[in-house]
């Protein structure tokens, strides 16, 4: 894979040290040569070309930038590209098939939890990992779960629907 | 934002990563959880030429008792690994309320408490909360190990006794000699904002009789600030209404806040005399009931 980088012009061309890294994202084994102060969240987007990991503060405030490594939400603004090395990175492509969408896609449809869009890769991300960590969660445990995550146009009330949809919608296809 | 340019290194062993440290000298940083450097080097507000990323370093991500009751967390013990911790929920109150306030829940994931006592911001929870109960963090560098308590530990924003070459390898909390307990109350605006005021209270108890307390204040002056002479009112005595207020005033008195866009000073000063006496009052034995409770409700 290659990765451009910002010529910022401080540096003499081959003077960059770069870091091989072997990594999995959405199942997907990569292999990447990176700068190390180059962001995770810059990997993914400019990188891997994955653009549905939004950047939105670049303050570690907002979550826009959720993903998983190795099952577990982070912001991906605030970690560094070297450091995913050896480990699996979960995006929002990966949540839905060729064919279907995610429940906690559907659940955001179904209970319009989005209006502009920017936030939701983040929240789903961030549910995702609420979910299959508790699978039956109370309203207050959504809450609780996505307090990292800021939404500027919903209020949350119907994100938070959203992900309680897609629990009971996970459920009943648990339970067969 | 980027942060400029490092070279990074990914050390396997505790060792390798002290001599590291000890060539990279005084620019060189330890990245642990990351959620305050990697900000701070975004921001341009730190720019060390060597990181030395211990995320790889093997079993430095444990918290776990010792036989005698000592607490010991270790350097990539991450906040989330405490907030769900029963060991702390059955045996460290103090802590276990503090741990679901740090930041947010996806900072939590990362964050490190050995990583926020080392970075030593004056807003920090984690301080107070160790400060409280006497804690101590164990350094090793080149010529081995030390222990340094946590009120030695911080000598000003962000800065601590560390020698460069030195890794924060655990945090201990001393064992209770009676029966534990406390709480963290924190005031923030909004979740994953720093502290308006923050207050720990970590205090032993033998039947009614207090027989170690400590109170500490986060977010009310330029370091953690130990309310000692309050911690001091309590020990020896049982926790009355009149021993309750004289503390919490006491603690108020110790606060040195500042007016900011967070609040006036006078506020967080009230929030602190506040914040002691719900600590105290949820710590109080409470008085048997003046009359029996209704019928058909658990008492």
């Amino acid at each position: 894979m290659t990765v451009v980088y910002d010529n910022v012009g401080d540096a003499a061309e081959g003077a960059v040290p770069v870091r091989r890294i072997t990594f999995t994202v959405n199942g997907k084994r990569k292999v990447a040569e990176v700068e190390p102060r180059l962001l995770l969240s810059h990997l993914i987007r400019r990188g891997l070309g994955l653009t549905g990991t939004h950047m939105g503060c670049d303050t570690t405030n907002c979550g826009a930038c959720t993903v998983q490594v190795d099952g577990r939400p982070v912001k991906s603004c605030t970690m560094l590209a070297v450091q995913v090395d050896g480990r699996e990175i979960s995006t929002v492509e990966g949540l839905a098939t060729a064919s279907e969408l995610h429940p906690l896609q559907e659940g955001f449809k179904e209970e319009h939890g989005l209006q502009c869009g920017f936030c939701t890769p983040g929240m789903m991300m961030a549910a995702k990992a609420l979910l299959d960590e508790n699978p039956d969660p109370t309203e207050e445990d959504v809450r609780w779960a996505l307090s990292g995550n800021l939404c500027r146009c919903t209020g949350y009330q119907n994100i938070v629907k959203s992900v309680l949809w897609a629990a009971a919608k996970l459920r009943a296809e648990a339970a067969g | 934002m980027y942060p400029s340019r490092f070279r990074y290194e990914a050390p396997r062993s505790l060792d390798e990563a002290i001599s590291l440290l000890h060539d990279g000298g005084d620019d060189a940083k330890v990245l642990a959880g990351g959620q305050s450097l990697v900000p701070l080097m975004k921001l341009r507000f730190a720019s060390p030429e060597l990181i030395v990323d211990i995320n790889n370093l093997p079993g430095l991500d444990y918290h776990r008792a010792d036989p005698d009751g000592t607490l010991r967390v270790g350097a990539l013990c991450r906040h989330a690994d405490l907030e769900r911790s029963a060991l702390l929920k059955g045996t460290q109150p103090t802590m276990a309320s503090a741990a679901p306030l740090i930041a947010d829940p996806i900072v939590r994931n990362r964050g490190t408490l050995v990583g926020s006592l080392c970075h030593a911001d004056p807003q920090g929870d984690w301080a107070s909360v160790l400060l409280a109960l006497g804690g101590a963090v164990v350094a090793q560098g080149p010529g081995g190990r030390r222990m340094i308590p946590v009120k030695d530990f911080v000598t000003g924003p962000f800065q601590n006794v560390l020698y460069p070459d030195e890794v924060v390898v655990e945090a201990v909390v001393p064992p209770a000699r009676g029966t534990r307990a406390g709480g963290y109350l924190k005031l923030e605006r909004r979740v994953g904002d720093f502290a308006t005021v923050g207050v720990a209270l970590a205090v032993e108890t033998s039947g009614d009789t207090v027989t170690r307390a400590g109170i500490a204040l986060t977010g009310v002056g330029g370091s953690t600030i130990g309310a000692n002479a309050a911690a001091d009112a309590l020990a020896g005595h049982a926790l009355t209404t009149d021993i309750i207020e004289h503390a919490a005033d006491l603690a108020a008195e110790a606060a040195q806040p500042r007016t900011d866009h967070r609040g006036s000073a006078e506020y967080k000063r009230h929030m602190v005399r506040t914040f002691v006496t719900r600590l105290l009052n949820r710590v109080a034995p409470t008085e048997p009931p003046a009359e029996a409770p209704a019928e058909g409700r658990a008492a």
